[in-house]
């Protein structure tokens, strides 16, 4: 896909700036760049509104970077000191709360856009051979993310950041053998201290943004070398035109950007509704708890994690062992990880399998999403008894995976991608 | 030198290139691995405390600080020891054979002196600070509760000794750290030389 130096130079104008962008492309390859990547890269033309939740995440990921910077001037590290600085933030930075606001709704937008791509992703099947390397690296960026969201939750030094980590890393200690002095080695103390404070500070705006970064830029790479899915699950790169570009794709830009800004548009007044009128949402994107200062005598009566990690914290309770809930917990990211080997069924998208995927990608939704209320209320016998029957549920999903999907009866899967345009 | 000789030879230098490397990229991984460990400083924090029990009622309760984590001394009653002693709860190391405490403290009432807990106020399980539920058969524990600690983040239980009922997802009895009586009126925490008596 190497364009020539000369291809923006040869339409014959060679204006100034054409000679420049010349000058640039003899040193660099700015303008091949542009075309793999922007105006010649092309994606079908059938993308519908779940293609947009990776544009949005990238969105937000800048959004968090940009507050995160600026959050980080007036933000302090300490125990003595992190509460006060981003009461500080809040009352007497000029905008500081706007800016705080932001990045904390910005944490859970993040996690919705990231949840909703997923899922975009497993109806359609862009899992499925060849995208495994996409999606495995996908979900590195989803791990990568949810180490970020722990970590930054930690700096207000609040009672919920004191005790979710206390949680969180106490997590490591049911490892055995090893177990208890890696709970010490993370902590670099012998309680969640002021050194704790510190490194996860520098794990949340130094290491894990450098290595999201760089997944990110993989994942668009990996996602480019594929080409991207359609709601179809047709490879739009089998059916090529005379001139070499599939049949059934537009260019990346100015198409599928334009339509892309539009979403961008009314996501930004989703993200402002909220960070305006309900920056706290309940206590759901900023739990009550955290108001008050982390006191290492007294755990918070209810305790329950931010919503984005309350599938997983459900699992973990519904186990009456350290050991299982910790392993249980894991297992169910790792399954994600190995759902392109788990899916047997050889058709991608939903509109074309039989009902047992439908039936378990139903099952898989709503069990996670009943973890996920279950893992925000406190732990009763009723909410115990729940969340063991929707651990059973989620599990069995991806255990029975290589059976049921063998015996799928498959639609026939069109030549070409379904659209209802304006031809 | 043959062809074959010279390629087994260049294969070889190759492998042991790339050995020294690892090993001299392992060596200098090590001091960013142990600066993870806690600190001098820190090590040094962890100082025993003194806690003055002269005032301390029975059936109360005081909590301290010893490295970062929060110690509990309860005077345990009359009515307490009886309840603990002949409870009919399941628990699920009784004999405290999988729990960490001093040797002084591996009995029935898991304490130097009967009449006194000093825990560690860390549930196993998740590290949450169980709370005080003291009252028999509490109206929100149920009506078997014999009186004992209930952590709030998963629902552990705990009898007036800190051991573990059945049913919690807590592992062990709660941690005793080492600890000495001085006279009837101080509990020293953190240090037990020569009072294991």
């Amino acid at each position: 896909m190497s364009a020539g130096p000369t291809g923006v130079a040869s339409t014959g104008g060679g204006g100034r700036g054409a000679r420049f962008i010349d000058w640039i492309d003899e040193r660099f390859p700015l303008t091949a760049m542009m075309k793999e990547h922007v105006t010649e890269y092309y994606a079908a033309k059938s993308l519908n509104i779940w293609y947009v939740f990776g544009v949005l995440a990238l969105v937000v990921l800048i959004l968090q970077l940009v507050t995160g910077i600026f959050l980080t001037m007036n933000y302090k590290p300490s125990a003595e000191d992190a509460f006060a600085s981003v009461e500080y933030i809040m009352r007497e930075v000029e905008w500081g709360w706007l800016i705080r606001y932001m990045h904390s709704t910005g944490a859970s937008m993040f996690f919705v856009v990231v949840y909703l791509h997923m899922f975009r992703g497993l109806m359609y099947g862009s899992y499925k051979a060849p995208r495994e390397l996409l999606w495995v690296v996908g979900m590195l960026i989803y791990l990568a993310l949810m180490a970020e969201a722990f970590m930054g939750y930690l700096l207000p030094w609040g009672q919920m950041s004191y005790w979710g980590a206390q949680v969180i890393v106490s997590l490591f200690g049911a490892i055995p053998v090893i177990g208890e002095g890696l709970v010490e080695w993370i902590r670099g103390d012998y309680f969640i201290s002021d050194i704790t404070l510190n490194r996860f500070f520098a794990f949340h705006v130094v290491a894990v943004p450098l290595a999201l970064i760089l997944l990110v830029v993989v994942h668009i790479l990996a996602l480019h070398t594929t080409g991207s899915l359609n709601p179809d699950g047709i490879e739009i790169k089998e059916k090529k035109g005379p001139t070499g570009i599939p049949l059934d794709g537009i260019a990346f830009h100015p198409f599928h950007t334009s339509k892309d800004l539009v979403v961008i548009i009314v996501f930004a007044i989703i993200f402002a509704s909220v960070m305006f009128f309900a920056p706290e949402m309940g206590g759901y994107f900023l739990e009550h708890a955290n108001f008050e200062p982390a006191n290492l005598l007294k755990t918070p009566e209810h305790i329950a994690p931010v919503w984005y990690f309350t599938p997983f914290y459900a699992i973990l309770r519904a186990v009456p062992s350290k050991g299982w809930g910790a392993f249980l917990m894991l297992a169910a990211i790792v399954f994600l990880f190995l759902l392109p080997w788990l899916d047997r069924c050889k058709v991608k998208s939903i509109r074309y399998r039989g009902w047992q995927f439908k039936v378990a990608l139903a099952a898989l939704a709503i069990s996670f999403v009943a973890l996920g209320v279950l893992g925000l209320q406190p732990a009763t016998p009723l909410v115990n008894t729940g969340a063991r029957i929707f651990t059973i549920i989620y599990f069995a999903v991806f255990l029975l995976m290589p059976l049921y999907t063998a015996r799928e009866r498959t639609k026939p899967v069109p030549e070409r991608v379904v659209y209802h345009g304006h031809e | 030198m043959s062809e074959e000789a010279s390629v087994s030879r260049r294969h070889f230098l190759a492998v042991a290139t790339g050995v020294t490397g690892v090993v001299g990229l392992a060596l200098t991984a090590a001091p960013f691995i142990a600066s993870f460990k806690p600190s001098t400083r820190a090590r040094a924090l962890g100082a025993p405390v003194t806690v003055d029990i002269s005032k301390l009622e029975e059936g109360a309760m005081v909590r301290v600080v010893w490295r970062g984590q929060p110690v509990w001394v309860l005077h345990r009653s009359k009515t307490m020891l009886e309840a603990l002693l002949d409870s009919p709860i399941g628990l699920k190391d009784p004999e405290s054979n999988e729990s960490i405490q001093p040797s002084y403290a591996k009995n029935e009432g898991r304490a130097l002196r009967l009449d006194y807990l000093v825990v560690i106020g860390n549930c196993t399980h998740l590290g949450c600070a169980p709370l005080e539920r003291f009252e028999v058969a509490a109206s929100d524990m149920g009506p078997d509760w014999p009186g004992g600690f209930f952590c709030p983040c998963h629902g552990s239980k705990f009898d007036l000794a800190a051991r573990v009922m059945d049913g919690s997802p807590a592992p062990t009895n709660l941690t005793i750290p080492p600890y000495r009586f001085v006279g009837d009126e101080l509990v020293i925490v953190g240090e037990d030389s020569g009072a294991a008596a």
